[in-house]
């Protein structure tokens, strides 16, 4: 086999936190110009392996080699002056600075002890050049998009002379055409002989840019395969380790919807998104499809009233709703678990028995508390529903993984019994075991009656819940499609990027 | 309970200061059928700072800040000594002073939770305006009263206890009552933890922002009763002067961020307790009156290190956990990267 030496060995690497092994025994092997990408379900110890790599924490066992040397990194530093440079997950960058200062900051290019200005732009210019990017680097960071911002994240890592370029779920918050751009600078900086590490939720993605894969489980050392060698399917059952019988249809017979609990007629925000008309009936999950701020989250939130509708009007029950506030949505019984859960979604510093009954007192007031047995049941009831863990209600909400805390944001809503719930991407950034349980849990309140909003940005997710597909491009519904036996991804992802052959449908 | 601990300790080290300095000071004696001591004389002296305290525990905990409660305090005092000395009753004088107190509370609550007005900035207008209303208010005199029945609130004694501090009491217990038994702490805590998300979890955070900036200004309201009672006098310029400083220190050294979210009414009550038995050990110890307010500044600013939990780590937790040398460099290296 004509495998090159590898850029980095890692073998029989053991670290132990108070309590848990993090990792124990695990290998692994980044070679030059490969995309290797590190796979496993939360906790599995991606991020501890990395943290290790690159100095953050002291090994307790195994040995680092760089091009054949023993190494140990003291700080992250010391790794990145090594050539071992990391872009983490939150771009960790300072949007009211300039895009050069960003690049360079904290190792500005001097003369006589004052910063060169006119040197660092033109070398901040030559690096986002070398991912072919051309910005103006003297504008601040934050008028960039995300993706852009991400680039820039990239171009300050590998300036560092970088050989193993570690990113660390780069993709969470772009787009699909984002997402291309990326994998675009990451296929040339492999074509450089860079050793990149990819960790990313993503299967497709994964699929798509990497060549070899190291699975990690429980801390252990699943295996090494090549990418091409190994399914999507074979992947998941190493990952969680056993058979997944997740990609079973979810709903059972067909269904008919024949009462409607929701319409939205030419419902619109100036600016958001266009006047839309949308009907959601009972027991129907609907699911909305489309690129990253095409307006999904927009429908979302004018249907929960936490924007203001410009146009339209919304009817439930056949009786003519305003829907103002939160407030007036939550009393006729609709519920929303927001996209950014840390943001807008639950209170860090709280408990999560506070978390999980925050909506249920905010309807009851603060005159009337929900008595304290009650609490108890219904948070109990939901941890043990939800498999949230750790399973102690006074545990604080920040404390928690991204997985369950969005179970605990669920949970906040279904114990007001919502009749239409809405998700806005339930199973972003969390790991395959919750985000199969999240979605067996909205095929079972939708066969139970209720009626479910689910956006999400995986096209797969929402083929194989929903019973109809809204499509949105450019803010605009663009298209509702009956998920029937002719609506393949193929339509859907056709559908998105034309606008709709079938724009009409949208009445 | 745990972070009542450092509070608590720092509150006991400070009275047994005083010990070497005062004789018989941890002793309560029965005079005239009333409590007498240097442990009453600080909870007395301490009762208009504890209550105004408690209105900016829980300002402070919805993510604001009240700098306008000096000004109330003035103000209100103000008032029941105009009412009085025109010949109206007790009764109806305080009921005056108070309901002024809740308007300019809620004032302050409409700037920040409807106009949007950063809180420090809405509440510095009535902090200015404030101390010029107290002075229409007297006429730009001071107003003295002879009122038996007003004297009570701050001087004097019912069931031999000091009647402010039954007053505290009181106003301790009712805002336990309304935060911890009903429901209105932990919505407060949602929305000083993220506002956003509260609204979006049906919480009418309107509502609650102006009522507890009505609540602090009550319980100012309440405090400048005492303080002018006390006297049987109103002074707009002085009465309540720099309060607003003494109960953000407090609510502080309490434990209750300033950035919002978690509150501790104990943890208050202790922190401003441990700013009034330090004014009572400044003066008990002979300080030279000119280095009193230095003096005072280095002992807040060496209890809020020893309240501050980074700051013990460093300091003490270091050195018994035996680490490599210099985790100063080591830090900054993390820090950098």
């Amino acid at each position: 086999m004509a495998v090159p030496a590898p850029i980095l060995q890692m073998s029989g690497i053991g670290k132990q936190f108070p309590g848990v092994k993090a990792l124990d025994g695990v290998d692994l092997r980044l070679l030059p110009g490969e995309v290797h990408a590190l796979m496993g379900e939360n906790g599995a110890g991606k991020s501890t392996l990395i943290k290790v790599l690159t100095g953050v924490h002291p090994i307790d066992a195994g040995t680092i080699e760089l091009l054949g040397e023993p190494v140990a990194f003291g700080s992250p530093l010391a790794a990145q002056g090594a050539g071992i440079s990391t872009v983490y997950q939150e771009v960790n960058l300072c949007a009211n600075l300039s895009v050069a200062e960003n690049i360079f900051v904290g190792r500005e290019p001097r003369r006589w002890g004052r910063i060169d200005w006119p040197r660092m732009r033109a070398r901040a210019a030559e690096l986002l050049a070398r991912l072919e990017l051309d910005l103006d680097v003297s504008a601040p960071l934050s008028t960039y998009s995300p993706a852009i911002q991400q680039m820039v994240a990239i171009a300050r890592a590998i300036d560092i002379e970088a050989r193993v370029l570690i990113l660390d779920e780069p993709t969470s918050s772009l787009d699909a055409v984002e997402v291309e751009q990326l994998f675009k600078v990451m296929r040339s900086l492999k074509e450089e002989g860079i050793a990149i590490l990819f960790v990313s939720h993503f299967l497709d993605q994964v699929y798509e840019i990497s060549d070899r894969m190291t699975i990690l489980r429980n801390g252990r050392l699943v295996g090494e395969y090549l990418t091409k060698e190994l399914s999507q399917v074979e992947l998941v059952a190493k990952m969680i380790g056993q058979e997944l019988a997740a990609l079973e249809k979810l709903h059972g017979e067909a269904k008919v919807f024949d009462r409607s609990l929701l319409e939205a007629r030419g419902l619109g925000r100036a600016g958001a998104i266009e006047p839309f008309t949308l009907t959601v009936h009972e027991g129907e999950v609907v699911g909305l499809a489309g690129l990253l701020g095409s307006g999904r989250t927009e429908i979302a939130r004018l249907l929960f009233g936490a924007d203001h509708a410009s146009a339209g009007d919304v009817t439930m029950d056949g009786t003519a709703v305003s829907l103002r506030t939160p407030r007036v949505a939550m009393n006729h019984r609709i519920a929303f678990c927001s996209e950014n859960r840390k943001s807008d979604g639950l209170i860090p510093d709280l408990t999560l028995r506070e978390n999980i009954i925050l909506a249920l007192q905010a309807t009851r007031g603060w005159t009337r508390p929900v008595p304290r047995e009650q609490q108890d049941e219904l948070v109990g009831k939901y941890i043990t529903a939800l498999k949230i863990s750790p399973p102690n209600p006074e545990h604080l909400v920040r404390d928690l993984s991204g997985g369950n805390q969005q179970k605990v944001l669920l949970a906040r809503w279904l114990i007001l019994e919502p009749r239409l719930l809405i998700l806005d991407e339930p199973t972003r950034g969390i790991d395959i075991g919750a985000k199969t349980e999240i979605q067996r849990l909205v095929a079972q309140l939708s066969d139970g009656g209720m009626a479910v909003l689910f956006i999400s940005a995986e096209l797969e997710e929402v083929l194989r819940l929903s019973h109809k597909v809204g499509v949105l491009r450019d803010r605009r519904l663009v298209a509702e499609l009956p998920n029937d036996d002719d609506l393949t991804m193929d339509v859907l992802m056709e559908t998105i990027a034309s606008g709709g052959a079938s724009g009409g449908r949208a009445e | 309970m745990r972070r009542l601990l450092w509070p608590a300790v720092i509150l006991a080290v400070l009275l047994l200061v005083n010990v070497f300095f005062t004789a018989n000071f941890f002793s309560i004696q029965m005079r005239d059928g009333h409590l007498y001591g240097s442990l009453i004389d600080i909870l007395r002296f301490g009762a208009p700072l504890i209550l105004v305290s408690l209105g900016m525990t829980l300002v402070i905990a919805t993510g604001g800040i009240d700098l306008s409660v000096g000004s109330v305090v003035a103000i209100s005092g103000a008032l029941a000594c105009l009412q009085i000395s025109q010949d109206a009753g007790v009764f109806t004088a305080v009921v005056l002073a108070l309901g002024l107190s809740v308007l300019l509370g809620a004032w302050n609550g409409l700037l920040v939770a409807v106009v949007g007005i950063q809180p420090i900035i809405a509440t510095l207008i009535l902090m200015v305006a404030g101390r010029g209303l107290a002075q229409l208010i007297t006429g730009g005199q001071i107003i003295t009263i002879n009122s038996p029945s007003y004297k009570i609130i701050g001087g004097g004694y019912w069931l031999t206890v000091p009647f402010g501090i039954l007053l505290v009491a009181v106003v301790l217990a009712i805002t336990v009552f309304l935060t911890r038994r009903l429901a209105l702490g932990m919505l407060i805590e949602s929305v000083g933890g993220n506002a956003e998300a509260s609204r979006l979890a049906g919480i009418r955070s309107r509502g609650i922002i102006i009522m507890v900036y009505a609540f602090a200004a009550l319980c100012a309201g309440v405090a400048g009763l005492m303080i002018s009672s006390n006297v049987s006098s109103a002074d707009g310029n002085n009465a309540g002067l720099w309060v607003e400083l003494d109960a953000i220190l407090a609510v502080v050294i309490g434990g209750t961020s300033l950035s919002g979210g978690r509150f501790s009414l104990g943890g208050t009550v202790l922190g401003a307790l441990i700013i009034q038995t330090l004014t009572t050990t400044i003066y008990s110890i002979g300080v030279p009156p000119e280095t009193t307010l230095l003096f005072k500044a280095l002992v807040v600013t060496a209890v809020c290190l020893i309240q501050s939990k980074s700051f013990r780590e460093k300091v003490f937790g270091r050195r018994r956990r035996a680490v490599p040398p210099s985790p100063a460099a080591e830090e900054k290296v993390r820090v950098t990267a």
